[in-house]
């Protein structure tokens, strides 16, 4: 395949490749190039195989079949420093960075070029302003990295790259971490990348920026590319369709609305940081049987504290948390999660990897919070083969693309993961639901899942805390919407009243 | 995809974990390669001397009956740090608790000697389990109250345990004539049967592999043991799903402390008959390389303390028959230990030359 923009071979052309893990294909046979100062898009689903393919080309995946050719030259990848020897750049999902080294420092970090023993770091430095000048990307080269905001680190790492010679850059989801303004920001450094000549493979499954950004684009779905076309001929609904196969409409909540009981809640809730910052100051807030309570607000302004209080992972300095309970409310603020989940309490944490998963198998994962039950375990004994067929039921009933109960749940892809933690959370009939960014990093397919299961659940007579920095998604699930701003719930108001209007002036502080 | 696959296997990855059985031999056969080597350097032949050493280990029933009694305290201190370990804990006081162990254990049997054996041994038993886990406590009390780190006041423990010992048997509890410093001898009610006539090896070998299973049961099959390795992999996953972590770790400590004891039990009823200062040549620290080796595993721990002890007691016979020094053997130790660390770059080599 030659390239669509540049002339001569394409900087790098894969062809045929094919990564299997065990029985599972990742990649099946797939073609794909970009030009000489070409931005081509990569779309897919959560575990279409965008990264297995990246991984490939960064050389951490050595490909059971297929060719890589760089300028036309067959090469072997087989390690991230053979990548680098030919030009290839990687900017992660997860910043490779040592947070307490300056930005000139972790650019030394593992090259020669920086000098063998002492770097020169006056003089990366200045090759650092120089790179930056030239592309709009302005880096401190003498901050650390830890103070830097995510946009100047994702910034850090694509300096980096440069420095290191790279013709080819690769972005891996690069504007999941990314504030809309800086996501145009992001975009007027990688057009003027590739208006220099670098090639640039740019992974997202969003389809508004892949359309605003790339000039080609090529969709992988269940690990085979099953499209590459020219951005110019095709259009999102089509991308969609590509995609995931088939139509897709985000469920929303129904208009109808009629709560039960208070099923949890806080009562003036105040939390202090290990810094002694304020983080939480008097909030109030109940969520009835049957309804969805969202809270929306700006990262960062209290909504995880207030989500690990609710949960049972922090303590409050002051106020109660007090949930329903066949007896009647209890005070539940200074019992853990345990105590909660056995009052039915289930937790989507935001961060699965260091509150929700283990590196055990889907099996292990699935029974995590209930190993203690029946028919699980048995006088202290576990039952194996009752475990393996409650995770057998989890993985039907959540669609959980996997090789079995078996397979290591750290080996699924972001969704698929998603779909355990989900499952697990609700194979219990929970009464009360809290649910911290529960689509974040998901693709259309999975996040509709999602949202479907937690409307379920409301129909059912749950409780949820629906927390989320996504307004489409607060606003398309809520009955009520509470804003919460430095620390306080600034603003409450149910579905009827909202307007996007009162809702960004409150999200900004500004007005109740 | 996401991001999570970053920590999923790649093909390499996937070949390296497909057993951890193998890295684990690899790592005894490149120690050895190497030893080889050094043994040429020292002018004599590899293949007498490993053959020597291989004899001295296993070839009669009396080396065999060595090698299993060595094998029996590094069992138990293996399985102590590898259940520890599991559970998140690194307890390298193995050595402090088998001496307060052993010495409780000792006291009971002199201070009640004509109790009949069916009592008194399950009475010094539990003493030093006892013993040996409030002594393993005390490090997790340390560590969930202020925070101490445990790699630090295990070791100190130890220290404290071992000068502490020392004094006993220098005072309260020595022997009455008092010329060294060690207790006097258990009575025969005390002391293990033999388990083959002819040889030292003694019963303590049948609970050592009792230990062995018990813990392959509780790790695997309880789900106490499925709580604490969750504990051990994701202490705040664990706190999310409800588990009560400071008690499970603080049973980590405990399990680990009883296994460290009884080790010291089993030195002082089937091998001294009696509390000596010099009781361990560092079967705590010793455990440490055998859990590792083992891969924190109860059968591999079995089986990497019969390899070390092994080679403890196959190396005099290697310097009788080839001039080898002993001391080759602390070598090869020391290179396992360092190849079982080095396991992931072998692997890395290994994927290499396997993908190409």
């Amino acid at each position: 395949m030659t390239s669509a923009i540049g002339d001569g071979p394409a900087p790098l052309d894969l062809s045929g490749i094919t990564v299997r893990f065990g029985s599972f294909t990742a990649n099946d046979a797939v073609d794909f190039s970009v030009g000489r100062g070409e931005i081509h898009a990569l779309l897919g689903e959560n575990g279409a195989g965008k990264t297995t393919l990246m991984r490939v080309v960064a050389g951490l995946i050595i490909p059971q079949e297929g060719t890589i050719r760089i300028d036309g030259r067959p090469v072997r990848l087989a390690s991230p420093l053979d990548a680098a020897a030919e030009g290839i750049g990687m900017v992660h999902q997860h910043f490779m960075l040592i947070s307490t080294l300056t930005v000139a420092q972790n650019v030394c970090v593992g090259i020669a070029k920086a000098g063998r023993v002492f770097p020169d770091l006056a003089k990366v430095a200045r090759d650092l302003e120089e790179i930056g000048a030239r592309y709009g990307l302005q880096v401190d080269p003498h901050a650390l990295v830890g103070s830097l905001s995510v946009a100047s680190r994702q910034r850090v790492e694509i300096v980096k790259a440069l420095y290191r010679g790279a013709r080819i850059l690769v972005l891996d989801e690069p504007t999941a971490v990314l504030a809309p303004q800086e996501v145009d920001g992001l975009f007027r450094v990688l057009r003027m990348l590739a208006e220099a000549g670098t090639a640039i493979v740019f992974i997202s499954h969003k389809l508004g920026e892949v359309m605003a950004l790339s000039h080609r684009v090529s969709v992988l779905r269940h690990g085979r590319l099953v499209a590459t076309k020219p951005t110019a001929d095709t259009n999102p609904a089509e991308l969609a369709r590509l995609m995931i196969g088939e139509d897709l409409v985000l469920p929303t909540v129904d208009g109808a609305h009629t709560p039960g009981q208070v099923a949890i809640e806080t009562r003036g809730v105040s939390l202090r940081d290990e810094l002694g910052v304020t983080r939480l100051s008097d909030v109030s807030l109940a969520a009835r049987s049957g309804e969805i309570v969202g809270v929306a607000g700006v990262d960062g302004n209290g909504q995880q504290q207030l989500a690990e209080i609710l949960a049972g992972l922090q303590a409050p300095a002051a106020g109660a948390v007090i949930m329903a309970s066949p007896s009647g409310p209890v005070d539940v603020s200074r019992s853990g999660p345990g105590r909660r989940i056995a009052l039915g309490l289930a937790h989507i944490p935001e961060d699965r990897h260091h509150t929700a998963l283990v590196d055990m198998s889907i099996a292990d994962n699935a029974v995590l919070d209930s190993i203690d039950r029946p028919p699980l375990a048995r006088r202290g004994f576990l039952a194996h083969r009752a475990i393996r067929a409650f995770a057998t039921r989890l993985i039907a009933a959540n669609d959980v693309r996997c090789t079995g109960p078996e397979q290591g749940v750290m080996t699924l892809s972001g969704g698929n993961q998603q779909k355990v933690v989900l499952g697990r959370a609700l194979a219990h009939d929970p009464r009360v639901i809290v649910a911290v960014q529960p689509t974040r990093g998901l693709d259309l397919g999975a996040t509709a899942f999602v949202h479907r299961q937690l409307l379920a659940e409301r129909e059912k007579g749950a409780a949820i805390v629906l927390v989320s920095t996504e307004l489409d998604e607060v606003l398309a699930l809520s009955d009520r919407i509470v804003v919460m701003f430095a620390g306080r719930i600034v603003g409450a108001m149910s579905r009827a009243e909202v307007t996007l209007e009162r809702l960004g002036a409150m999200m900004t502080g500004q007005a109740a | 995809m996401s991001s999570s696959e970053a920590a999923g296997p790649s093909p390499s990855s996937a070949l390296a974990g497909r057993s951890e059985f193998v890295s684990s031999l690899l790592a005894v056969v490149l120690a050895l390669a190497v030893g080889a080597v050094l043994i040429l350097a020292w002018g004599a032949s590899p293949v007498t001397a490993y053959a020597a050493l291989l004899d001295g280990a296993f070839g009669s029933w009396n080396s065999l009956g060595e090698t299993l009694l060595r094998a029996i305290p590094l069992t138990f201190t293996g399985l102590a740090i590898a259940i520890a370990f599991r559970g998140g804990t690194f307890n390298l006081g193995a050595e402090g608790q088998l001496f307060l162990g052993a010495t409780a254990a000792a006291w009971v049997g002199l201070a009640i000697p004509t109790l009949p054996a069916p009592l008194l041994i399950p009475a010094m038993i539990v003493t030093a389990a006892f013993v040996g886990a409030l002594w393993s406590l005390l490090a997790g009390v340390l560590k969930l109250r202020f925070g101490a780190n445990e790699l630090i006041t295990t070791i100190m423990l130890n220290y404290i345990a071992i000068l502490f010992v020392s004094y006993l048997l220098r005072g309260p509890l020595q022997e009455a004539a008092g010329y060294l410093p060690q207790t006097e001898r258990l009575s025969a009610n005390a002391r293990f049967p033999a388990l083959i006539a002819g040889t030292r090896l003694h019963l303590g070998f049948l609970l050592a592999l009792a230990a062995v299973v018990l813990a392959h049961i509780a790790l695997w099959h309880t789900s106490w043991g499925f709580k604490l390795r969750v504990v051990g992999l994701n202490a705040r996953a664990a706190l999310n799903a409800g588990y009560n972590v400071r008690l499970l770790t603080l049973s980590a400590f405990v399990v680990s402390g009883v296994l460290a004891g009884l080790a010291g039990y089993m030195e002082v009823v089937g091998v001294q008959r009696r509390m000596i200062e010099n009781l361990s040549p560092g079967f705590g620290y010793t455990g440490i390389i055998v859990a590792l080796l083992g891969q924190t595993s109860p059968f591999g721990v079995l089986a990497a303390a019969i390899l070390f002890a092994g080679l403890q007691v196959g190396g005099s016979t290697m310097q009788t028959a080839s001039g080898v020094p002993s001391t080759l053997t602390t070598i090869i130790q020391g290179l396992v230990v360092l190849f079982v660390i080095g396991r992931g770059a072998v692997d890395l080599f290994l994927a290499r030359r396997g993908a190409k």
